[in-house]
């Protein structure tokens, strides 16, 4: 078991280059990321855990995430053709637990989007469950809790 | 007197602005906004608006919150089950008494100066009473009620005292309610959850959208995209048989796969491919082949969209709700629906087709949203100019039931909307002139 500055270290960097992605459309780079069992998943109850028996915004296994993947870059999407661009601050990166089979980290995330020349905020939790591999990792996990999750957002043609 | 006559001329221009005749309507009902304050009061104020399902309210001391037009009001079942629908306004100095979304109560108390109303709206308690012997009895000062009727458990209320019964309004849009209920595979209907999102467009642009047929493959080709072969096929129906009905009083079908009219016939049919693992897990749960072949054929959701004036869509699988906030912005509702006490893997299932299209981050919404975007950015081009609702108008043929019916692309349900909102506009135009008279005469 690495000490806990080791294992932050890790954590921050793959959270912060996860992030990296997503901002610069590396969605390709993005779903190998992943463990084949994983889910994103964007609540639209903060106070809920039993999502699969919940609506959410978003809940991607596999199969939705290649799709939403496949959208966002086929052309054939209009408000995916007019995303401007999103940049995402990460911070406050915590360990929750650390453990040989998954390491489980909330950070707080900021997403801000341009669109028609119009800036968008979406501040959030993001929780991730990691799976530690191969001196890296993959996630088994992402839980994204938008602040005003239960209010009425503008449609979003991105990736949290 | 001036400020009379300028209410008069809005109101009668508006309805002036929309060409049944020819199909069409005046761009600048999209963006005028003392048009849109008088539609507040005469569409919203003054006919039945959907506020809610029954499903949301289930137990005694359930509550929700919504909206009449500009209203806030509490849908409230009280402790012998009847519902109220209530202005959400302390009737002391005005405070909202209840912003929590939904829950469990016994009492709405204000937060201001601590007056509790009861389930019904009844002033039950108010802190330091004495101080109003002689001034007023608490039973005279509940929290005030709309009138409110249902069918099939949807809830409309209105501030509308002299309405019609809402029976009659619904009038020929009720049988096609009586089916989009089936979906509940056997089970009541049951409201799961929901999703919101707004765009910055007038309310209208969404009341058309829910009868266009016309727009789903363009804007929905990424949608179409990544849905296997045999679904997609399902989703291409320009073509079909389906057709847009006119059902009066502004209200509309648009059946586009008519094989999913009914949900409770044609059960001998085999199970889908994509169904597989949902009917695997039915059968895991001792569901019978039968009851299997129910519940998975009512997971579809039915092949219409209903569209009812002014505010609710029975859409397919989920009801969609309107809200005008502005001229310029509209608050959308995607309500999830299942089947209270079905099977967990029936109402998982709905819940995830659900979230693949709709809502602010499903596969359709978001074309859609950016779609209603542009109408109302590119509708402001141009000093004057049409919306054209024409579509399909020299092909009408008369339905079963008597309608005008037109092609599934038609923009029949269009039309019908713009026919029944200039008569509202016109009408509740023509009732304000003759108020200001009888006054003038006194």
């Amino acid at each position: 078991m690495k000490s806990n500055t080791q294992l932050l270290a890790l954590v921050t960097e793959f959270i912060s280059y996860e992030a990296d992605l997503l901002d610069h459309k590396g969605y390709q780079e993005w779903l190998s990321l992943w463990t084949d069992s994983g889910l994103y998943i964007v609540p639209t109850d903060l106070n809920e855990t039993d999502y699969l028996s919940t609506l959410n915004l978003a809940l991607d296994d596999a199969d939705m995430r290649r799709m939403r993947v496949a959208r966002l870059e086929n052309g054939e999407s209009v408000s995916a053709n007019s995303v401007g661009s999103t940049v995402r601050m990460v911070s406050r990166v915590r360990i929750l637990e650390a453990g040989d089979e998954a390491v489980i980290v909330r950070s707080a995330q900021t997403l801000n989007e341009l669109r028609h020349g119009k800036l968008v905020t979406y501040p959030a939790n993001v929780e991730y469950t990691l799976k530690p591999v191969d001196g890296g990792f993959q996630i088994e996990q992402k839980v994204v809790k938008l602040l005003h999750a239960d209010g009425f957002l503008r449609t979003v043609s991105f990736v949290f | 007197m001036s400020e009379l006559i300028a209410l008069k001329n809005i109101g009668t221009q508006a309805a002036d602005m929309v060409d049944v005749e020819n199909g069409r309507v005046k761009k600048e009902l999209y963006s005028n906004p003392e048009i849109f304050e008088e539609e507040i009061d005469l569409v919203f104020n003054k006919t039945w608006v959907f506020v809610g399902h029954e499903s949301e309210v289930p137990e005694a001391g359930s509550f929700k919150t919504s909206y009449v037009g500009r209203h806030p009001v509490i849908i409230s079942r009280d402790r012998k089950m009847n519902i109220h629908v209530l202005q959400n306004r302390c009737r002391h100095r005005g405070a909202t008494v209840c912003e929590a979304r939904k829950g469990k109560t016994k009492a709405f108390t204000c937060p201001y100066h601590g007056w509790g109303y009861g389930l019904d709206g009844s002033l039950r308690a108010l802190p330091k009473p004495e101080e109003y012997d002689g001034v007023f009895d608490k039973k005279d000062m509940p929290l005030e009620s709309l009138k409110w009727d249902s069918y099939q458990g949807m809830i409309f209320a209105t501030f509308n005292q002299d309405i019609e019964p809402l029976a009659d309004f619904l009038g020929g849009a009720k049988k096609w309610i009586d089916l989009f209920m089936k979906q509940g595979g056997g089970y009541p209907l049951q409201v799961l959850g929901e999703h919101r999102f707004n765009f910055p467009g007038n309310w209208k642009i969404q009341l058309e959208n829910t009868t266009d047929a016309y727009h789903f493959p363009i804007v929905h080709k990424s949608f179409v995209s990544s849905l296997d072969e045999a679904t997609a096929d399902i989703f291409d129906f320009l073509d079909g048989e389906g057709f847009v009905e006119d059902l009066g009083n502004g209200h509309s079908v648009m059946v586009m796969i008519p094989e999913l009219t009914d949900l409770e016939a044609d059960l001998d049919q085999p199970i889908p491919e994509r169904f597989n693992s949902l009917a695997q897990a039915l059968r895991d749960e001792g569901k019978s082949e039968d009851e299997v072949k129910k519940l998975v054929r009512a997971a579809h959701g039915t092949g219409f969209n209903l569209n009812l004036f002014p505010n609710v869509s029975c859409s397919m699988a989920f009801f969609r709700v309107l809200r005008p906030v502005s001229v310029d912005e509209t608050e959308i509702q995607h309500v999830a629906i299942g089947g209270a006490g079905a099977p967990n893997a029936f109402n998982q299932k709905r819940m995830r087709l659900h979230e693949h299209f709709q809502g602010p981050m499903g596969f359709g919404t978001p074309d859609d949203g950016e779609a209603w975007e542009r109408v109302q950015k590119g509708s402001m081009a141009g000093t004057d100019g049409w919306i054209l609702v024409n579509r399909g108008m020299t092909k009408l043929r008369d339905s079963a039931d008597g309608n005008p019916q037109g092609a599934v692309c038609s923009e029949t349900g269009m039309r019908g909307a713009y026919a029944k909102y200039k008569q509202v506009m016109a009408a509740g135009q023509s009732a304000k002139t003759a108020t200001t008279d009888t006054v003038e005469e006194k």
